[in-house]
């Protein structure tokens, strides 16, 4: 089974579909080890819909998924916890992992909410919640990560931060991700490949590929191209500097 | 030492009560409460039917209440009906089944109150055996299930993408729901399971911050329901199931007005 030794989970072909509706459909790809492959495309494209694919949280599919790890990190779009259970979010932290405390305390403070670690998960806000959503995942040292809109209600400058953080937990942790995001300055900014989707793969290939498609055009409008623009100024700009990508002081 | 029909009440009182701290913690947690009651509705019929093929009343009832469980998980997959409905039907329409039953069985006085309340003060030997043996396997797989079934209660998806299984756990929790009420029916009864399953737990949620301490506590607030519950009534003479449900409705009452008290002096 194990082809490429790099190769985390392999879509072929796949799609799901719930009452005779087709939620995404055709949808090929593969997540490498050190890479980060975003999927992007309108409301309702499909693009949670393919990462549950990947996850295997769909059942009854069409095509194939091939998963070569288990060792997986996953952050939901959504999640909402029920008041009924008490949960801390150090209890949190433990939910399919047993982490050491000082693990624990690491990745709350990779992601800035160590100091939250004893608090009741209901009584954070958005933003928090999301942080220790991210650290959860990233705790348990995941071979695949998989982000669906990882910074929503983040502030704009942990936005920033957050999204270089997930691109040093890539290279240090040498895992692949899968990342789902609103945000196209980013997603072309931090991206090895993006896919496409509009119920199908629209277009896939290098950020720059993308751009530049004339499908990725007719779906984003003309906005899209000139965030190309100020990502190729940007991303020249601090790789100038010593070659490491760099938050502008 | 277990000749004394109140020994016998407590020893049964307290085994029953470490099991349903723990089951009662995930029932409020994953909003189970009327799911227990189905299940404890569905154990009449499961008691017709040992009369009916003259089988163990206890292993009936785990088979009856196991099957119409299963049943539920496979109609919420299929069916457009919210769970609650689907709950109603299975609970009403097996409680009548067995209703029915009953009236062919014309030549077996039934006593309904006994099925209903229980009678735990006729406990005998081998059921003790049967709730401390049953009670400490149901806890031992509780135990192994624990993290997965933790998880699967915060988020589904998240405990089914990180190799949790949540789908396997919930069946196996569920079998865990019928066998507590398979080994409990006799002694508080159909009606009052649901109550010694939720109450403690409820009360127990009004105290604690975290999972564990919520499961520890409930177990307390059982063992003090059976106490309190037994020994009033031997006391005064009243029926010691219900006694024991109230025992743990002044408990969980009390734990909220301690609560309140401790807000007031942290202002």
């Amino acid at each position: 089974m194990k082809e490429n030794n790099n190769t985390l989970v392999k879509l072929e072909n796949t799609g799901v579909q719930v009452d005779k509706k087709w939620l995404v459909k055709g949808v090929s790809f593969e997540v490498q080890r050190g890479k980060i492959i975003t999927l992007i495309g309108p409301n309702g494209s499909g693009k949670t819909t393919t990462a549950k694919l990947a996850l295997g949280i769909h059942k009854n599919i069409e095509g194939k998924v091939h998963k070569f790890t288990d060792k997986i990190g996953y952050v939901p779009q959504k999640i909402s916890i029920d008041w009924t259970l008490p949960l801390r979010v150090s209890d949190f932290m433990l939910l399919t992992e047993n982490l050491k405390n000082n693990e624990i305390d690491t990745a709350l403070d990779l992601t800035g909410v160590k100091h939250l670690k004893n608090n009741d998960l209901r009584n954070l806000s958005g933003g928090e919640f999301q942080r220790v959503l991210i650290a959860r995942a990233i705790a348990k040292k995941p071979d695949l990560l998989v982000l669906d809109e990882p910074v929503q209600g983040v502030d704009f400058k942990g936005e920033i931060a957050l999204y270089e953080l997930i691109k040093k937990i890539s290279e240090k942790l040498d895992c692949g991700i899968l990342l789902i995001s609103h945000d196209l300055h980013v997603v072309m900014s931090a991206t090895d490949y993006v896919v496409c989707l509009n119920g199908h793969v629209c277009c896939s290939g290098t950020p720059q590929a993308v751009a530049n498609d004339s499908k990725y055009r007719e779906l984003f409008g003309d906005r899209a191209s000139t965030i190309l623009s100020v990502y190729e100024h940007d991303h020249d700009h601090t790789h100038s500097t010593d070659g490491t990508i760099e938050t502008k002081k | 030492m277990f000749d004394d029909f109140f020994i016998r009440a407590l020893t049964a009182g307290l085994g029953l009560a470490f099991v349903t701290g723990p089951l009662g913690c995930f029932v409020i947690w994953r909003r189970l409460s009327f799911f227990a009651g189905t299940l404890a509705h569905s154990a009449l019929l499961g008691v017709t039917l040992a009369f009916s093929f003259d089988i163990n009343i206890s292993f009936s009832v785990l088979l009856v209440s196991s099957a119409i469980a299963l049943i539920l998980l496979r109609l919420q997959k299929t069916t457009k009906l919210p769970g609650d409905a689907l709950l109603g039907l299975l609970a009403h329409s097996s409680l009548a089944i067995g209703l029915v039953v009953i009236g062919f069985l014309s030549y077996i006085r039934f006593d309904i109150m006994g099925l209903l309340f229980g009678d735990i003060l006729a406990v005998n030997k081998k059921d003790l055996l049967v709730i401390w043996v049953g009670g400490a396997i149901i806890l031992l797989i509780l135990k192994i299930i624990w993290k997965p079934l933790l998880a699967s209660t915060v988020n589904y998806e998240l405990a089914e993408a990180e190799g949790m299984q949540p789908e396997k756990v919930n069946i196996i929790f569920t079998i865990l729901m019928a066998a507590i009420i398979a080994i409990s029916i006799k002694m508080v009864g159909i009606l009052l399971i649901t109550g010694m399953l939720i109450i403690p737990a409820a009360m127990a949620r009004n105290l604690a911050n975290n999972p564990q301490q919520m499961v520890v506590l409930s177990i307390i607030g059982g063992i003090l329901a059976v106490l309190v519950g037994l020994f009033s009534s031997m006391q005064f003479n009243s029926a010691s199931g219900p006694s024991i449900i109230t025992a743990a409705l002044f408990l969980f009452i009390l734990s909220f007005l301690k609560i309140n008290k401790f807000r007031q002096l942290k202002k």
